[in-house]
C-alpha cells in the first residue's frame, strides 16, 4: 500500500493567505520525494499540514492518507500518536530546534518515553544507540547542544527522528546552513537510513541540485501549487515547465563554459499569497507566456511517462519554445 | 592585472586570538598572502571555521593583524580611527544576511544615506542615494526612498545592503556569502549585479563564501583556505576543473553534480589553536589515507614538514607535497 497519499491538500491561514492550493502527491515506503521551491511557496506549509502542526484557525482541505487513514480526519489522540511514530519532522535549523538547557540524550529519549512507554532506563540505552546510528559516540548523550557542531546538532536532529521508528521522515531543509563538506556527510546519512529501514523521506529543500541527487522523485512547487513533477534527475536536467527551468539553471555547473561569468536567475520576486495573479500565478515572471497565461489557470496534467507539468506549453501541439532561463544581464 | 600593483594585498597575515582561562591561542590566520588587483573579482572559499571570515574581517582592517602587513594602493594600512575611517570610504564590506544588517527602523531612504552622513558628503545627497539605488537596480529609486525593510524581499533588501556599500563610491567591495540567505532565483540576480559594477564601475571584490558554483558564476581568482592558510589559489578555470590540492579535490567532488565517486572527508576542521604538524590537512587527507602519498614517497613530509606560505600574486599555486611531485617541470 502506499504509505503516504496527499490528495486536494488546501491550506489557507487565518490572514487569508492561500498557502497551499489543491496538491496531489504519494510516496512509498522506502523511497525518496524531494519537493523543491522559492521561500514562500508553500513547501515548509505543507509539511506542517501533514502531521496537522498548523496554527489553530488554520483551513485544511482535502486529504491526507498516511497507511490508509487520514490524519486530517482522526481524532486528537490518535494524531499524537502519528506524530513521532508514524511520522516525524527534522527541522530546518537544528541551532534553534533543540533545547539549550538539556542534555542531547534527555532530548532524544523524550519521544521514547511519551509514545513508547519505555522505562528510562531502556530510553537511555535506546538514545544512545540512536546517536551511534548517526554517527556519534553514545558517550555525546551527556552533552549540551551548544558543545556540538551544526553537523553534530543536524544528526541530533535526525537521531530525534528516528526515535519511535516513524514509517515517515519529513525533513525540511536539513542541509540548510551547513558547509558542502557536512552537507555531503549528512546527505549521505539520510540514504543510508531510509534504504536500512525501508523509510519514506520526504525532502524539502530550495537546492534542487541536492535533491536531484538525493531523491528519487521531484515535486516543485510554486504559489500553494507542485507545478512540475517526475523523476528526480529528469525533472532537474529537463525540466518542462519554466519555472523549473529557471531554478535547476540557478545552479551553476563548475566546468560549463555557459554558465561563467553568466549567473542566471529570474526576474522579480515569488507572489504574495494573499494577492495572487490571475490565470497561472507563475505568469508574470514567465518568459515564453502567452496572452492566455494571464486568465486561463493551468492545471497540472500528464506530460510524457511519469511525469506532471501545468504549463500551457505542456502537452499542446506546438514544443515549448526550448529558451534557457531567462538572462538576468539583459533585463536589470 | 598581472604587471600592476595590486589594490589590497596581505603579506604574511597573522591573526590570533587568545585562548582563554590558559589554552593555546587559535591561529585564525596563519600566514596568508593574498592580492587583488583594480577591477578583479577574487573568491575566498572553504569551510565554516577555516578563517575566511577572519581574514576579511583583517583585510578590512575590523581586526588588527597580530603580524604581517595589509597594504591598499601602495600604502600599509593604518589603525588610527581617522585613517581607518577614510580607508573604509574606500573599502566597504556587504554582509550576508540583509534582514539582519538592515536597521528595520529605518526607511531605504536613511539606510543607504547614513554613509554619506558619517563621511560627511558635501554634494547633493539625494542624488547620491537615488545614483546608488539605481546602480544596485531598485528602480526607479524614489520608489523606494520611503519603504522599510519589511516592505522589501529578500532580494530588494540585499540590494539595499549593495546600495549603501556604493554610495560611498568605493574601490573595493568585501562580501562576505553576499547570496546565502538568498533564493535560489534571486541568487543570480544578486551575483549578476556584481558582475556588472565591475563592468560598468571598475569595482574590485573579494566574494567570502563556501559555494564553489559561486566562484565559477563570478570570479576571476579563487583563493581556497584551510585552517587559516591558502592551500590552493588561481584562476577559477585552473583550480575548479583541474583541482590538485586533496582538499579542493574533495570539495568539488561532493558538489551533487560532480562526476566520479564524492571524497566525504570525515569530522570536520580541527581546532585552529590545535593545527597539526607537518601539512595542516594530513590527518584528514584522503590522498595520504589511500596510500598515494607513500607511493610518491612524500609521506612522511606531509607529517612532519610544513609548507611554505603561498605567495599572493595571480599565478597558479598549491600548498601539498603530493601534487608538487606530480609537477613534471
Amino acid at each position: 500500500m502506499t504509505l503516504l497519499d496527499v490528495r486536494g491538500l488546501t491550506v489557507t491561514y487565518p490572514g487569508g493567505a492561500e498557502a497551499v492550493r489543491g496538491v496531489d502527491l504519494s510516496l512509498e515506503a522506502g523511497r525518496k520525494l524531494g519537493i523543491a521551491g522559492e521561500s514562500g511557496c508553500g513547501k515548509s506549509t505543507l509539511a506542517l499540514a501533514l502531521l496537522r502542526l498548523l496554527p489553530a484557525g488554520t483551513k485544511v482541505g482535502g486529504e491526507v492518507l498516511l497507511d490508509g487513514e487520514d490524519v486530517l480526519t482522526m481524532r486528537w489522540g490518535q494524531v499524537r500518536a502519528v506524530r513521532w511514530a508514524g511520522a516525524s519532522i527534522v527541522f530546518q535549523g537544528a541551532m534553534h530546534s533543540l533545547n539549550p538547557v538539556h542534555r542531547l540524550g534527555d532530548q532524544i529519549a523524550e519521544p521514547i518515553l511519551l509514545h513508547g512507554g519505555a522505562p528510562p532506563a531502556a530510553a537511555k540505552r535506546r538514545a544512545g544507540e540512536l546517536l551511534e546510528q548517526v554517527g556519534l559516540p553514545a558517550a555525546r548523550a551527556r552533552a549540551y547542544p551548544h558543545e556540538l557542531s551544526g553537523g553534530q546538532r543536524q544528526r541530533v536532529m535526525i537521531a530525534m527522528a528516528l526515535a519511535c521508528d516513524p514509517r515517515l521522515v519529513i525533513a525540511d531543509e536539513p542541509t540548510t546552513a551547513l558547509d558542502v563538506m557536512i552537507q555531503a556527510q549528512i546527505l549521505r546519512l539520510i540514504e543510508q537510513l531510509v534504504s536500512e529501514q525501508e523509510l519514506g523521506l520526504i525532502m524539502i529543500s530550495h537546492d534542487l541540485a541536492v535533491l536531484a541527487d538525493t531523491c528519487d522523485r521531484l515535486a516543485v512547487m510554486y504559489a500553494g501549487r507542485v507545478v512540475e513533477e517526475g523523476p528526480a534527475r529528469t525533472v532537474y536536467e529537463d525540466a518542462l515547465h519554466p519555472y523549473g527551468r529557471a531554478l535547476s539553471s540557478a545552479f551553476p555547473r563548475i566546468g560549463d563554459p555557459a554558465s561563467r561569468f553568466a549567473p542566471r536567475g529570474l526576474a522579480g520576486d515569488p507572489p504574495d499569497p494573499t494577492d495572487l495573479p490571475s490565470g497561472c500565478a507563475f505568469h508574470p515572471r514567465c518568459p515564453v507566456a502567452l496572452d492566455e497565461c494571464a486568465v486561463l489557470d493551468q492545471p497540472l496534467r500528464e506530460a510524457g511517462p511519469g511525469r506532471r507539468a501545468a504549463c500551457v506549453h505542456v502537452g499542446a501541439a506546438v514544443p515549448p519554445p526550448a529558451g534557457p532561463a531567462q538572462d538576468v544581464r539583459s533585463t536589470t | 592585472m598581472t604587471t600592476a600593483a595590486p589594490l589590497l594585498s596581505a603579506r604574511d597575515l597573522h591573526v590570533t586570538f587568545p585562548g582563554r582561562h590558559g589554552a593555546a591561542p587559535a591561529r585564525a590566520v596563519d600566514g596568508v598572502e593574498l592580492d587583488i588587483g583594480a577591477g578583479e573579482i577574487v573568491a575566498l572559499v572553504g569551510e565554516s571555521g577555516c578563517g575566511k571570515t577572519t581574514l576579511a574581517r583583517s583585510l578590512l582592517g575590523l581586526v588588527e593583524p597580530s603580524s604581517g602587513s595589509v597594504r591598499f594602493d601602495g600604502k600599509p594600512l593604518e589603525y588610527s580611527s581617522r585613517a581607518l575611517k577614510a580607508y573604509r570610504r574606500r573599502v566597504q564590506l556587504v554582509l550576508q544576511d540583509p534582514s539582519g544588517s538592515l536597521n528595520p527602523r529605518h526607511t531605504v531612504y536613511e539606510a543607504v544615506a547614513e554613509g554619506l552622513r558619517i563621511h560627511g558628503h558635501g554634494g547633493d545627497e539625494r542624488a547620491a542615494v537615488a545614483e546608488a539605488l539605481s546602480r544596485a537596480g531598485l528602480r526607479p529609486p524614489e520608489r523606494f526612498f520611503l519603504r522599510y525593510p519589511h516592505e522589501l524581499s529578500g532580494g530588494q533588501r540585499q540590494r539595499v545592503v549593495i546600495a549603501g556599500a556604493l554610495v560611498l563610491q568605493p574601490e573595493l567591495i568585501v562580501a562576505d556569502e553576499p547570496v546565502a540567505s538568498l533564493d535560489a532565483s534571486v541568487r543570480g540576480e544578486i551575483l549578476a549585479l556584481l558582475l556588472r559594477l565591475r563592468t560598468e564601475l571598475g569595482l574590485s571584490a573579494l566574494v567570502v563564501t563556501h559555494d564553489l558554483g559561486l566562484a565559477w558564476n563570478v570570479a576571476d581568482r579563487v583563493a581556497v583556505m584551510y585552517l587559516g592558510r591558502i592551500v590552493e589559489t588561481g584562476t577559477v578555470e585552473q583550480v575548479l576543473t583541474a583541482p590538485r590540492h586533496p582538499y579542493t579535490q574533495a570539495l568539488l567532488s561532493v558538489l551533487p553534480e560532480a562526476p566520479g565517486d564524492p571524497v566525504v572527508l570525515t569530522g570536520e576542521p580541527p581546532d585552529p589553536s590545535r593545527i597539526p604538524s607537518g601539512c595542516r590537512f594530513h590527518a584528514r587527507c584522503q590522498i595520504l589515507a589511500g596510500g598515494e602519498a607513500d607511493r610518491a614517497g612524500v609521506a612522511d613530509a606531509c607529517r612532519t614538514q610544513d609548507l611554505a606560505i603561498l605567495t599572493g600574486t595571480d599565478e597558479t599555486q598549491v600548498a601539498c607535497h603530493w601534487a608538487r611531485t606530480r609537477v613534471t617541470t
